[in-house]
């Protein structure tokens, strides 16, 4: 029933746009079926192969950076309590600096390839990845940590058995996250520079006026980002399962 | 005493070391990229206090505020509508999702062709990406109203706007406004993405100008103008936060 | 206060099945006006789902429920429900005042009327000065307090409350518990009380049905001839206390011991 519906919103609304496209209601807008055919053409004369190599390309190394580097820098932070206050500020400035804002700056340094994609999806991404365990390594027990400390478990088992297995659901979080902004990002580079990968052939396509590809990229991203989230959130949830702790989610 | 100068202190320290060795190190530099901070901190005061804020930044702040606005009008409004009906948020559930993926900055292109340059075309990016997190924000809240709650509403049969008004919104409100401040996020990256695609003001286009001409410290003094001004949004929408939500701060305390 | 007038609230055979789990089976009784009626059994004898079903939250799967004689099919207004999770059915983002208020809303009243009803159940719970206080800013027993001037200030006829007290340290149960016989001699109005403790259920009740079984029903209902003017001390150390005290416990025990697993299901 719930399939049902959800398949019968679906089918309304392309219904609804191939209407309009089709009486030229929306101008140069090509009808979904149209659009469709465009993506099975990128799909089956391997044209689209080479640009989605490209932004995924972007978005593993960024995520990958992200991750490393973003733990790297919120554990210490997070596990202590004059370190997190002496560092609340300066992250959250960080954080609300938009990535593309580096735009002009990479351009000039790294020109308009997949380096300057990487770095500024990896500026991006990473403040979510060092939010996320911040709060996972203060999100500590203190009660497990006296149990801990009374039984004279050894420093090094305190952080394998205690700190990473109450830190590693946030920080499932925070992969999920720091993936979603590195797709965001790169493609947006990519987009703005341009700078290869889905981006650019958006960009090529409508100054070329071949709108059917250009929206069969622009769907291909969102399909690229569907399935992406969807797949962190089910490794997020394999995390969980052993930890149905509460946490702190912002998405 | 000592407990309230370290809490102010303790997080002024970090951000003045990390200007202070920006500072140093750049003194003498001679990169044509990294220009002393010096000689930006010169520029950013004459060109940002306030000769040029008429010009770019007033149109910068204009796509944000008006974009978030009618995000936040149209994601809360439509958000409650959907909460309150299971049947028809379950339904438009999958393609919520999908639209939520969908790059707003993907549309740009499109957008400046079938809208032109103007400052409409990058409020509607705005509102095309920032919708998004606000409305699916609102929806989840909507529906985690605290099954507790309905019984007391059913049980006191409260009138229906009682109930959405003054028990649904509220109960909503601190997922509410977790949704405004990720679209507040959306906002400032789409004004600048449109401003570097199709503008001819906005500090967007005033640093893609600048970048242009090699004027590179122009180019720093409207990067840390941008910084400065998505921060100043975020602290001041974290103030209306606080001060509506004062209850569920201390409820939770 | 016992006067044998016409039932205020009855229930009629209820059933009530979640899927294959039947929980209640058969349950009737009826509350006179003014009376307090207590419902005890132990720990998941479905209660609260009997409660639900009288206050129409939760329909019965059969029998019916009548509110002065008419069948009730949703909440209807003659009755209130004080909820045992009081932190959850006050509103942190009002005021007590508020909260209390909010029901009042849709009767139409003046501003002034509202003000003077919100003012006066207040009174009645001992919380006058709590007016301007959020619920997180009062103990346990004061929020308790606030549910029921919420339930108070609609003037309803009838009061159902579920397990009220199980969240309150045992001295303010006490006076909660003397605040509900207060309630009902100033008022007049009837109370039904859900509770797991039979010491609450005598120590309150004009009556007390003994809910037993699986599924449950009703294994006896049992007069409390204790009297107006209770009281804490003087009251359960009399021997009348005492035996129907060890009688309804024995009912209890029997019942679930024996007789549950012979009952086939209706």
């Amino acid at each position: 029933m719930n399939r049902l519906s959800q398949l019968g919103v679906i089918v309304l609304v392309l219904g609804a746009w191939q209407v309009a496209a089709a009486t030229g209601q929306l101008g140069a807008v090509p009808t979904p079926l149209v659009v469709a055919g465009a993506v099975l053409g990128l799909v089956l004369d391997g044209s689209g192969w080479g640009p989605l190599a490209e932004t995924l390309a972007s978005w593993f190394i960024s995520l990958l950076l992200a991750v490393v580097i973003g733990v790297i820098i919120g554990f210490p932070l997070g596990v202590s309590r004059v370190t997190y206050r002496m560092s609340v500020v300066t992250l959250d400035f960080l954080r609300t600096i938009p990535a593309l804002v580096f735009v002009p700056l990479v351009v000039l340094l790294y020109g308009a390839g997949l380096q300057s994609t990487i770095l500024l999806a990896f500026f991006g991404a990473v403040w979510a990845m060092v939010m996320q365990t911040i709060y996972g390594a203060r999100d500590l027990d203190p009660v497990a940590r006296d149990t801990f400390r009374s039984f004279g478990v050894r420093r090094w088992d305190t952080v394998t058995r205690l700190l990473l297995p109450t830190a590693l659901p946030y920080m499932a979080t925070g992969v999920r996250l720091a993936a979603a902004i590195c797709l965001l990002i790169s493609i947006s580079a990519q987009i703005v520079i341009p700078a290869g990968g889905f981006g650019e052939q958006i960009v090529v396509h409508q100054l070329s006026g071949a709108l059917p590809e250009m929206f069969a990229y622009i769907v291909l991203c969102g399909v690229l980002g569907m399935a992406i989230d969807s797949t962190f959130r089910w490794f997020e949830r394999s995390v969980l399962a052993w930890h149905p702790s509460h946490r702190k989610v912002s998405s | 005493m000592t407990q309230r100068i370290t809490r102010f202190l303790l997080p002024a320290i970090v951000p003045a070391l990390l200007v202070a060795l920006w500072w140093m190190a750049s003194a003498g530099s001679t990169s044509i990229f990294f220009p002393p901070l010096a000689k930006i901190w010169q520029r950013f005061h004459e060109l940002w206090i306030f000769d040029l804020v008429g010009e770019h930044v007033v149109s910068s702040l204009n796509s944000v505020l008006i974009g978030l606005g009618i995000s936040i009008v149209l994601g809360v409004g439509l958000g409650i509508v959907l909460g309150l009906n299971d049947a028809i948020a379950t339904a438009v559930g999958p393609l919520l999702q999908f639209m939520r993926y969908l790059p707003a900055v993907a549309m740009l292109p499109l957008a400046i062709q079938l809208m032109g340059i103007g400052p409409d075309m990058r409020v509607l990016i705005v509102v095309l990406g920032a919708l998004w997190p606000v409305l699916l924000n609102t929806v989840d809240g909507v529906r985690g109203v605290h099954p507790a709650l309905v019984d007391v509403a059913k049980s006191n049969r409260l009138r229906p706007i009682d109930w959405v008004v003054r028990v649904v919104v509220p109960s909503a409100s601190p997922q509410i406004f977790a949704g405004i401040r990720a679209s507040l996020a959306v906002s400032v990256i789409l004004m600048f993405a449109s401003e570097l695609m199709g503008a001819s003001q906005g500090i967007g286009y005033f640093i893609l100008e600048t970048q242009r001409q090699f004027s590179l410290p122009e180019m720093w003094s409207g990067m840390i103008l941008l910084g400065v001004i998505g921060y100043l949004l975020n602290v001041i929408l974290l103030l209306v936060e606080r001060f509506a939500l004062d209850w569920h701060r201390e409820s939770r305390s | 206060m016992q006067s044998i007038s016409t039932p205020i609230l009855e229930a009629d055979g209820i059933g009530k099945s979640f899927g294959d789990n039947q929980v209640l089976s058969d349950v009737t009784f009826s509350v006179a006006k003014g009376q307090f009626v207590c419902i005890v059994g132990p720990s998941g004898t479905g209660k609260t789902t009997l409660l639900r079903a009288l206050s129409g939250l939760g329909p019965a799967n059969s029998g019916e429920v009548r509110v002065n004689g008419r069948v009730v099919v949703q909440p209807p207004a003659e009755l209130a429900v004080v909820f045992q999770d009081y932190s959850r059915s006050l509103m942190p983002w009002m005021k007590v005042g508020k909260n209390v208020e909010l029901p009042l809303r849709r009767l139409g009243l003046s501003r002034e009327e509202r003000r003077k009803r919100v003012e006066q159940a207040l009174r009645d719970v001992d919380l006058g000065h709590a007016e301007e206080l959020y619920p997180w800013q009062m103990s346990g027993g004061m929020q308790q307090r606030a549910a029921i001037a919420r339930s108070l200030a609609y003037r309803p006829e009838i009061l159902i409350m579920d397990e009220p007290f199980a969240s309150v340290d045992a001295q303010t149960r006490a006076d909660l518990e003397d605040l509900m016989l207060d309630i009902r001699d100033r008022l007049g109005v009837s109370i039904v009380l859900v509770t797991h403790d039979i010491e609450e259920a005598v120590y309150l009740g004009d009556k007390v049905i003994v809910l037993s079984g699986r599924p449950a029903s009703v294994a006896a209902s049992v007069e409390i001839p204790l009297g107006t003017g209770r009281d804490q001390i003087e009251t359960k150390s009399r021997p009348a206390y005492l035996e129907l005290r060890a009688e309804i416990h024995r009912m209890i025990m029997r019942k679930s011991d024996t007789v549950a697993p012979q009952r086939a299901p209706r």
